[in-house]
């Protein structure tokens, strides 16, 4: 059965905090930053705000949001798991929650300081709190605790079996700090960045060199979700989720299914994509423009083919094309990324999908963006959604 | 730093290899009870041998001996050591470290051995070179060299009481994350341990006893990896494990670089193992350089003490 929610849900704000390495504020100072920003966006008060969507691993209380902020009474908040995979999760709550009658207007909103706070880089710990913990155990010993060197372990086999090689690494890091090195909020902006100093970077967990992994990040990201009634009367142009899914596949841990048959593979996105394009009516040749979840370049590639816009082990010939480019197939991570853009767990990308819908990115293509995409992060149970123009 | 400048250090240090630190030097005073006495009461050792005259006299050596480990002590250099010293060959080679960056120190392990036994009016003549200066190593602590000196000591007859060797390592201080920051200098830090809770404490407590286990359905005999209460293929929760043999073949890998955890030894390679039995296993790769690691790799598996908490397997090539 296929989900019936395309046009139910419209995004009709964002908004984003300035992205930094010290913020030199609380996180939840970043969060209700973020969510005012977008309810200005959206030409709304705090008050028309009901409902709350984040990350479980958000440290900011809807509560705390609420009353910071004087949204008032909440009607739905629901927290999404899994990290990056979070990302369209939430906007997969706020959709089911408005297509419901649960509440009216939902906020998406992730916040952290992940720079001056809690690093990711850091690793796990024996002291995490989570129930997770058992699991993070089977590897911790060993020291294999960092987000790099998971996906590391899932890069070198998947590029053993198909050959793709690290030029098109290299072309998913290059072509979003291209994007980055035009985009002012962007820790990239400005800057030069080429062949030579990726392949001179000190490596990370082989074969991830720097270059190849996102920034740790302190900074916030909202974006604000109602019915398409309520948005034909707001003062942005409505973004409206055509299509969004999540999916945890058969044999699935938390960035280590290394127990699958073959695990070189993200077969939890495959079904995602299936289900959003279901959904939407759209398939692979209808998409314009997408935000791939990038926390680590290879994890585009992957997504690309889970995607369908190449076949398995295709895609390092697809971006060498220079299809993720401005003028190419497929404009991918336009505001920089999380690669260099900003690392906030994947919401500064829905931000950036619906300002390529709206036809307002600093690199906006040439060609018209009728859907764009959008994903969450992945290695975890993850999901996506395409966006597209209002009715 | 370039492989020539590390050559061109390397060619400074190594050639302290086997110079002399002390010629023979007979210590300024005899052995006696007075210094005995003091020491044993500093380390709390109430050994008769060392300060019953009587109940020495009644054993087989018929009199007091010097404890073993105070050898060292003998030749210690006395009050004049405040003022300075004359510069030696271990002086200079730990300036030629300091240096070149490695300003680190690390008094990492004392070994004696004993030949002959001494006592009150003997006197004990000390002698040391630096033995030996190990390649480049990456440690917890931050990369650079161990050095040992060899000492050795005879009485005044020349024959041999005992030797001591002691290993220093000189190294580039790494900046530690700050979660690893302790303020016991002496608590080396040991490998993130897992919590242990009802569904994986049998699996590491076998670990801790040598051998890895691999759990299985009673009921449909499927194995699993890593533990779970319940057989996914038929539901069942009864299950005993079999002991894998740790013959495998590896499926994927990857070198660690970044960031050094403490606790752990670099270079440092995890993998993805399959093992004969046909469950995964994520371990390490050791026996071998990083770079001839690949996947399709034959290794084989044995328990080790890694670290002085934690007992894991570690895989060599087979």
């Amino acid at each position: 059965m296929i989900a019936n929610v395309k046009d139910k849900a419209v995004i009709v704000g964002i908004g984003n905090t300035a992205f930094s390495k010290d913020s030199g504020v609380s996180e939840l100072s970043l969060a209700v930053q973020a969510i005012k920003a977008a309810i200005d966006d959206a030409g709304l008060k705090p008050s028309d705000i009901d409902g709350m969507a984040t990350f479980t691993m958000d440290n900011n209380d809807e509560i705390e949001v609420a009353r910071a902020l004087g949204v008032g009474e909440l009607t739905f908040y629901g927290r999404s798991h899994y990290g990056g995979g979070a990302a369209t999760s939430c906007l997969h709550q706020a959709t089911m929650a408005i297509a419901t009658g649960m509440a009216e207007t939902v906020v998406v909103y992730r916040a952290l300081n992940g720079r001056s706070g809690h690093r990711f880089s850091g690793g796990v710990a024996g002291d995490i709190t989570t129930a997770d913990a058992i699991h993070w155990g089977w590897y911790m010993p060993y020291g294999l605790l960092t987000p790099a060197s998971w996906v590391a372990m899932f890069t070198q086999r998947w590029m053993h079996n198909t050959g793709v090689t690290k030029d098109a690494l290299f072309e998913v890091a290059h072509s979003t700090r291209v994007y980055g090195a035009n985009n002012p909020a962007a820790f990239f902006y400005g800057r030069n960045f080429d062949r030579a100093e990726y392949d001179a970077a000190r490596i990370i967990a082989d074969p991830l060199q720097l270059f190849d992994c996102c920034q740790e990040s302190d900074g916030a990201s909202a974006v604000i979700v109602t019915t398409p009634e309520r948005a034909r009367d707001l003062k942005q142009p409505g973004v409206s989720v055509l299509g969004v899914a999540q999916c945890a596949a058969d044999n699935q841990e938390q960035m280590t299914s290394f127990y699958r048959e073959e695990f070189a593979g993200i077969p939890e996105m495959e079904t995602a994509a299936k289900n959003v394009y279901a959904m939407s009516g759209l398939c692979a040749d209808d998409i314009d423009a997408a935000v791939i979840y990038d926390a680590f370049s290879p994890i585009v590639l992957w997504q690309l083919e889970a995607w369908g816009f190449c076949g398995y082990g295709e895609s390092g010939d697809f971006v060498k094309d220079g299809a993720l480019r401005t003028n190419g197939r497929l404009p991918t991570n336009t505001h920089g990324g999380q690669l260099s853009e900003a690392y906030i767990h994947g919401v500064n990308g829905i931000v950036e999908a619906t300002r390529l819908v709206r036809g307002t990115s600093v690199n906006q293509p040439a060609k018209a963006v009728n859907h764009a995409l959008v994903t969450s992060g992945v290695g975890i149970p993850t999901g996506g959604a395409i966006l597209g123009k209002m009715n | 730093m370039t492989t020539d400048e590390q050559k061109a250090i390397e060619s400074e240090i190594y050639a302290f290899i086997g110079q002399e630190v002390y010629p023979p030097t007979p210590a300024a005073d005899d052995i006696n009870d007075a210094m005995i006495r003091q020491w044993a009461e500093v380390m709390d050792d109430n050994n008769p041998a060392y300060l019953d005259k009587d109940w020495a006299g009644n054993s087989l050596r018929g009199k007091t001996i010097s404890p073993p480990a105070m050898m060292y002590v003998w030749g210690q250099e006395g009050f004049q050591v405040t003022k300075g010293r004359a510069s030696n060959a271990m002086s200079n080679l730990v300036s030629t470290f300091d240096k070149h960056g490695y300003t680190g120190v690390l008094g990492t392990n004392v070994k004696q051995e004993y030949f002959k036994e001494v006592g009150p009016g003997d006197n004990v003549t000390i002698e040391m070179i630096i033995d030996n200066i190990s390649e480049r190593k990456t440690t917890g602590r931050g990369t650079g060299y161990f050095f040992e000196t060899l000492s050795t000591f005879t009485d005044q007859r020349g024959e041999k009481i005992g030797t001591q060797r002691f290993k220093v390592l000189k190294f580039i201080p790494q900046e530690q994350p700050s979660a690893a920051a302790t303020e016991d200098k002496l608590d080396v830090p040991t490998r993130i341990a897992s919590p242990r809770g009802h569904d994986n404490k049998w699996w590491w407590d076998a670990c801790d006893d040598g051998t890895v286990l691999i759990q299985r359905c009673k009921s449909c005999q499927t194995l699993r990896h890593p533990p779970r209460p319940m057989c996914g293929e038929c539901q069942s929760m009864e299950w005993d494990s079999i002991e894998s043999t740790l013959d495998g073949e590896i499926l994927s890998y990857t070198e660690l670089h970044h960031p050094k955890i403490p606790g752990y030894q670099y270079p440092l390679v995890c993998a993805v193992i399959k093992l004969a039995e046909g469950t995964n296993l994520v371990s390490n790769i050791v026996g071998c350089d990083p770079s001839q690691v690949h996947i399709g790799m034959k290794v084989k598996g044995v328990l080790e003490q890694v670290d002085e908490k934690t007992m894991l397997p570690q895989f060599y090539p087979a």
